[in-house]
């Protein structure tokens, strides 16, 4: 089943100064439900656009965004995403506890419902001993692990990350890289996933999605054929060392065989 | 980061009362030793000038014994005035500032006229609330009071429901809430210390304003008038009790709002102290 449909996709912005910036153009893509799909590029290519075309906190200038077989717009009203945003986007005056329970609260869980989600969310990310501490007294990436929570709360079928762990040392990264590799299992949402970091993206993904900045355009879309589940073996292995070679060169504009692979089977517009 | 790292964030184990209360002492000391050496200097000063101009602290404290029931009364008369003034001023400040950050038309109208309307110097109004009020009325005070009061409140609170982070207003959109949710879950919270600072500032000038509304007429009985009437007589021990008293309405009203700002947003004076 599809859970992302985009076809030819356009965003520009206007400058103020006059003219405009041409974020995103003729994006093609097709997410299938519990795909895991990585979005990666350099720095200004439109990936937070295209996630947020997606999420339909932005409306695209041209095409259309197809969500679970409807327009995103009615999809956001169904509340079919859950967002991490780049930064945490946490509030001061609620707890930890407080702020996973926030969507909960705003769409009508239970309170025995919502006490039980927002308990086995903080164990999931390991910080069941902090649900009093206000986001000030947690580090930067104790921030990120609440909103990582909070979006996964309410059991969400699409999640949408903005370099969710952008800000994290390796080590943390690569423990949440695992335990949002079980959540995703577990669970069975679909997930787009932005980064910059290109080990991280082909351990996660099930396809990575490179893209080039001015015009925004996707320009490879790399099948990722690790096996799972994925497990610290997974890093040592050939074939992952070969696909991180592959969507290096791919983001170097020289396009891989297994690109061309994807092209043929008509993946990529 | 291990977890180890992540226990020394959390606040250290509660400390016992007795030396929480003994950092307290430590931390106002220095303010009270200055406060009690500023009190003795004044005496020797004063006995040097003349009591005319500055009686001393002495005479002052003789002055609260002597007119003890005039001063209890015109204390009363004027809390209830600079009080019921802090009222009035902050209910229309935060009543202004909810319509104009809900409905760009309000806005639109009673930003502009409240900014103009607060370059007009409000003391040289005094008069004239009297006279539409009714001199002798303590509500010709109160109004005085409550338009200073009017402005920070409105002010403050438009800017805490209006400046809130766009993530967060992003964040709600894609849970798709009603306007009525941003604002109980989101704008009201974000404005809640912008009110308070506001509301500090307010018990200061409530009665500033209610004093100055004495100062242009009205009854005897009050603090304002208490002033006028022993300088002209020439007791300005007396005078000078009328203000400290006025002054110590004025700090305990902005104690007691500064408790209420701990319970309502503890949050904030944590968050205060870690950036401080
Ligand atoms: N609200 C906006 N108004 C105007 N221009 C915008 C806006 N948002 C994005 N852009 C422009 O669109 C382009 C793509 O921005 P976007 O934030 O999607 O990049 P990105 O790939 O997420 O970059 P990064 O990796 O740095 O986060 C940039 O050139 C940016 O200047
Ligand atoms: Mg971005």
């Amino acid at each position: 089943m599809t859970a992302v449909r985009l076809a030819d996709v356009q965003k520009t912005f206007p400058i103020p100064s006059g003219g405009e910036t041409v974020a995103l153009e003729a994006i093609e893509l097709e997410i299938g439900t519990r795909e895991f799909v990585s979005l990666i590029g350099p720095s200004g290519c439109g990936k937070s656009t295209l996630l947020r075309v997606v999420g339909d906190l932005i409306q695209p200038t041209a095409g259309s965004v197809e969500v679970n077989g409807k327009p995103a717009h009615q999809a956001r009203l169904d509340r079919d995403y859950g967002m991490v945003f780049q930064a945490p986007v946490l509030f001061d005056w609620r707890t930890v506890e407080g702020n996973v329970r926030l969507p909960l609260e705003v769409m009508g869980f239970a309170p025995s419902e919502r006490d039980r989600r927002v308990r086995e969310m903080l164990d999931l990310v390991e910080l069941g001993g902090f649900r009093s501490h206000y986001p000030h007294q947690l580090s930067g990436g104790m921030q990120q692990r609440v909103a990582i929570a909070r979006a996964l709360a309410f059991q969400p079928p699409i999640l949408l990350m903005d370099e969710p762990f952008g800000a994290l040392d390796e080590m943390t990264r690569e423990r949440l890289n695992t335990e949002l590799l079980r959540i995703w299992a577990q669970t069975g949402t679909t997930i787009i996933f932005v980064t910059h970091s290109i080990p991280e993206a082909v351990f996660l993904s099930t396809r990575v999605v490179s893209m080039s900045p001015r015009p925004g355009r996707i320009t490879s879309v790399i099948e990722i054929d690790l096996p799972q589940p994925r497990t610290d073996q997974t890093r040592e292995s050939e074939r992952y060392f070969e696909l991180v070679t592959e969507v290096r060169e791919s983001l170097r504009g020289r396009v891989s065989s297994s690109a061309a692979r994807a092209r043929a089977e008509g993946r990529i517009g | 980061m291990s977890d180890a790292a992540e226990m020394a964030r959390s606040p250290a184990p509660a400390r016992s009362a007795a030396s929480l209360l003994a950092a307290r002492v430590l931390q106002y000391l220095p303010a009270a030793l200055v406060f009690v050496a500023g009190i003795v200097l004044w005496e020797f000063a004063a006995a040097g000038t003349g009591r005319r101009v500055i009686p001393p602290p002495s005479a002052i404290a003789a002055a609260f014994v002597e007119e003890g029931q005039l001063l209890r009364r015109a204390t009363t008369a004027t809390f209830i005035e600079a009080l019921g003034g802090l009222a009035i001023g902050t209910v229309l400040g935060v009543l202004v500032a909810f319509s104009t950050s809900r409905w760009a038309t309000a806005r639109g109208i009673l930003v502009p006229v409240a900014i103009a309307s607060s370059a007009v110097p409000l003391i040289a109004i005094a008069p004239i609330l009297n006279n539409w009020f009714g001199i002798l009325n303590p509500l010709s005070k109160m109004m005085m009071a409550a338009l200073l009061v009017f402005f920070p409140i409105m002010i403050n609170v438009t800017r805490g429901l209006v400046e809130v982070p766009p993530a967060a207003l992003e964040l709600m959109r894609s849970y798709a809430t009603s306007e009525w949710e941003v604002l109980r879950k989101v704008r009201v919270p974000n404005m809640l210390p912008f009110f308070f600072t506001a509301l500090k500032v307010g018990t200061t000038l409530t009665f500033i304003g209610a004093i100055v509304g004495e100062y242009f007429g009205g009854t005897s009985e009050v603090l304002g008038r208490v002033v006028i009437t022993s300088m002209s007589s020439g007791s300005f021990d007396l005078a000078w009790a009328g203000i400290l008293l006025g002054s110590a309405g004025a700090i305990v009203s902005y104690l007691v709002v500064a408790l209420v700002e701990r319970l309502v947003i503890p949050w904030y004076a944590s968050l205060q102290r870690e950036a401080g």
